[in-house]
């Protein structure tokens, strides 16, 4: 049975949420897929690796997303507060190469809050902000027979326990599906899709 | 295009011909004269030299020398594509004289590097006829006595009438004016006369001068100097209120606009606006000011405001139809608040480009000089993010076993390949020098999936982007 991730356990609307590891684009994208609407990706210009259109247009439509490019973290976290705090866009992808001060984590926080829109912050490992409502690790997990296999793990939940979940993309419906644990799932889990 | 000491001609092609626009004085010499087919003129004169004429420039010339000649009289206009006609009535008496005006004219123009001909006279007709035909200034109220030696050419007549009137023996306007009116009304149109009457006065004439661009500038002087944030801003949607009728009157929109705040001790700041999208509606743009303006040091008060648009574009009305989608008038807002934080052109968006080549599969465009781009077709699938290629060790066709890449030991647990990209060889590019790719997609053991390239003609492996 099919189990659509992000209708099973939706992220709380009006939020901030930090995901990390090397996962956390697809994450971010299939996030932005599921809730629909403009996306705005916030980082700093001087970063390396572009968002590639042609790898996410099966996740949402490139002409959703605006890219804002910032000089440093503190433009990027202003750019992220005021574009939280309009609640014009349905997304906000944050890309923080520092790590964030518990403030800095709440101001994004009230302005998700005032605004009704969810952010999400991409951090590197271990610099998340306390004030952050979930934080996720993505993982890529190495099967065989299926390219897309995840595991997303919450490392942090201010509202609920810690769980993980191995999930894959389905291209043919466009969504995220849970799959069962390793060890529980027979071995041709992929082929026959 | 430096001057040359031979026949030279600027051509100009027309009904399918190439015709001498313009030549200098010793291509006339020769025998050639203006509207003259180009071939005819190799023929007279073989050492020829030539160069396509370029009329949109030389009309924008003709119109900065409208506005330089507005220091002599307010109404100038062009005359034809080649001259200017001023009504320097009442404007004389400025550089002393007619004569005086004239040499000024002549002095100034020459030290520029232009040749000039010039006629003064009571009447446009009269003031062509002289400055074609024969220099000089007519005497007031005797526009036939300079005038009327000259060839009935100076008329402004067409071609087909002067030349019949030669035939006819009338080689001059004394002549023609001489001849009973009503012999001319039937032999030719009304134009002969109407050309005779308007170079001496007896038919009115008038000049139609440029039209000044319209200034989008508003100000407003205060008698108490101000200082509260919303005290400025009741000042600027006061002068935004009279700023933007006047746009939509013309129907323009700002795109950058430039409020300047002077102070009490004579110091100005700005507040400067840049805009997402073209806009003319004060309650949209005056919420946008609030950023700058709160940033203004008000010090000991402001006693002068002043609003510009720096920057225009057009704006028509559009008719809002059922089908049609409400533009999305909050996120054009947000990118303007957003671009006047970090600049306007740091807010960009993907548009897609017509190039196998991963990198060049899209371009990216400042989002407020741009609109969404069409459809986004991916054939094959393509890594979420791409970097400059990093180069791994790696020998051989197929991917290696070990990789070692971002100071990580990955094993390579299954691997997609290859796919072969070529270079576009018709664009230069420095980073595809090493010829053509063959792309392989990994999964490693340790979880990340890689997009690697080898590249056969030199040989050598690199990591390109990265899937999920």
């Amino acid at each position: 049975m099919a189990l659509d991730f992000h209708q099973y356990y939706p992220l709380r609307k009006g939020r901030t949420h930090e995901v990390f590891g090397p996962g956390a684009i697809s994450f971010a994208f299939s996030l932005a897929g599921q809730i629909g609407g403009s996306v705005f990706w916030i980082r700093e210009s001087w970063q390396l690796g572009q968002i590639n259109p042609a790898g996410f247009s099966q996740y949402i439509d490139p002409s959703d997303l605006l890219l804002v490019n910032s000089k440093d973290q503190t433009e990027v976290l202003a750019a992220a507060e005021e574009t939280l705090r309009s609640g014009v866009v349905a997304l906000a992808v944050v890309e923080l190469s520092k790590p964030l001060g518990l403030t800095a984590g709440r101001r994004l926080q009230l302005a998700a809050k005032a605004g009704k829109t969810t952010g999400l912050c991409i951090v590197a490992d271990g610099m998340g902000s306390n004030a952050a409502e979930t934080r996720w690790q993505c993982t890529s997990v190495f099967d065989p027979a299926d390219s897309t296999l995840q595991r997303w793990k919450l490392t942090k939940n201010k509202s609920g326990t810690l769980t993980a979940w191995d999930v894959r993309w389905n291209a043919e419906a466009r969504r995220i599906i849970v799959v069962s644990q390793a060890g529980q799932r027979p071995v041709s889990q992929g082929a026959t899709r | 295009m430096r001057p040359v000491d031979a026949p030279f001609a600027l051509t100009h092609r027309q009904n399918n011909t190439e015709r001498i626009y313009c030549l200098n004085d010793i291509a006339t010499q020769h025998g050639l004269h203006r509207g003259m087919g180009y071939a005819d003129a190799r023929a007279f004169c073989p050492d020829l030299q030539s160069h396509p004429a370029d009329t949109p420039a030389d009309q924008m010339f003709l119109q900065t020398l409208v506005r330089w000649a507005k220091q002599y009289c307010p109404w100038v206009g062009p005359e034809g594509t080649d001259g200017l006609v001023m009504d320097v009535t009442g404007s004389t008496h400025l550089f002393g004289s007619e004569a005086a005006l004239l040499q000024d004219i002549h002095l100034r123009l020459t030290r520029a590097g232009l040749l000039v001909r010039s006629g003064l006279a009571d009447t446009r007709g009269a003031a062509w006829a002289l400055a074609h035909y024969g220099e000089g200034i007519a005497a007031p109220g005797q526009p036939l006595k300079a005038i009327g030696d000259l060839s009935v050419a100076a008329l402004r007549l067409d071609e087909k009438p002067t030349i019949a009137l030669q035939r006819l023996g009338v080689r001059t306007i004394a002549d023609l004016s001489a001849l009973p009116r009503a012999t001319i009304t039937r032999r030719f149109d009304t134009g002969v006369l109407l050309r005779l009457d308007q170079a001496l006065g007896a038919q009115p004439e008038s000049i139609s001068p440029l039209q000044d661009p319209p200034k989008y500038q508003m100000r407003l002087s205060l008698p108490e100097p101000i200082g509260l944030t919303q005290d400025v801003m009741a000042g600027t949607a006061r002068l935004l209120d009279q700023l933007c009728d006047r746009l939509k009157m013309r129907e323009m929109g700002a795109r950058v606009l430039e409020l300047t705040l002077r102070r009490v001790d004579q110091v100005s700041q700005v507040v400067e606006l840049r805009l997402a999208r073209p806009m003319h509606s004060p309650a949209r743009i005056l919420p946008l000011f609030e950023q700058g303006i709160s940033a203004v040091d008000a010090c000991f008060g402001i006693d002068q405001l002043r609003l510009v648009a720096l920057q225009v574009e057009p704006l028509p009305a559009q008719q809002i139809t059922h089908r049609q989608d409400a533009p999305p008038a909050k996120l054009d807002d947000l990118i303007t608040r957003i671009g006047n934080r970090i600049g306007l052109d740091n807010v960009q968006r993907f548009l897609p480009a017509d190039s196998h080549i991963p990198e060049r599969s899209y371009i990216i465009a400042s989002a407020a000089w741009s609109d969404p781009g069409g459809p986004w077709v991916s054939l094959r699938q393509r890594p979420l993010r791409l970097f400059a290629p990093e180069p791994i060790y790696g020998t051989g066709r197929h991917p290696p076993k070990q990789l070692r890449w971002r100071r990580m030991t990955l094993t390579v647990g299954h691997s997609t390949g290859p796919e072969r990209i070529a270079p576009e060889w018709w664009l230069p590019d420095e980073n595809w020098r090493l010829g053509v790719r063959d792309y392989w997609k990994v999964e490693t053991k340790q979880g990340w999936r890689l997009w690697l390239f080898y590249t056969p003609q030199n040989p050598g492996w690199f990591v390109q982007g990265e899937f999920a």
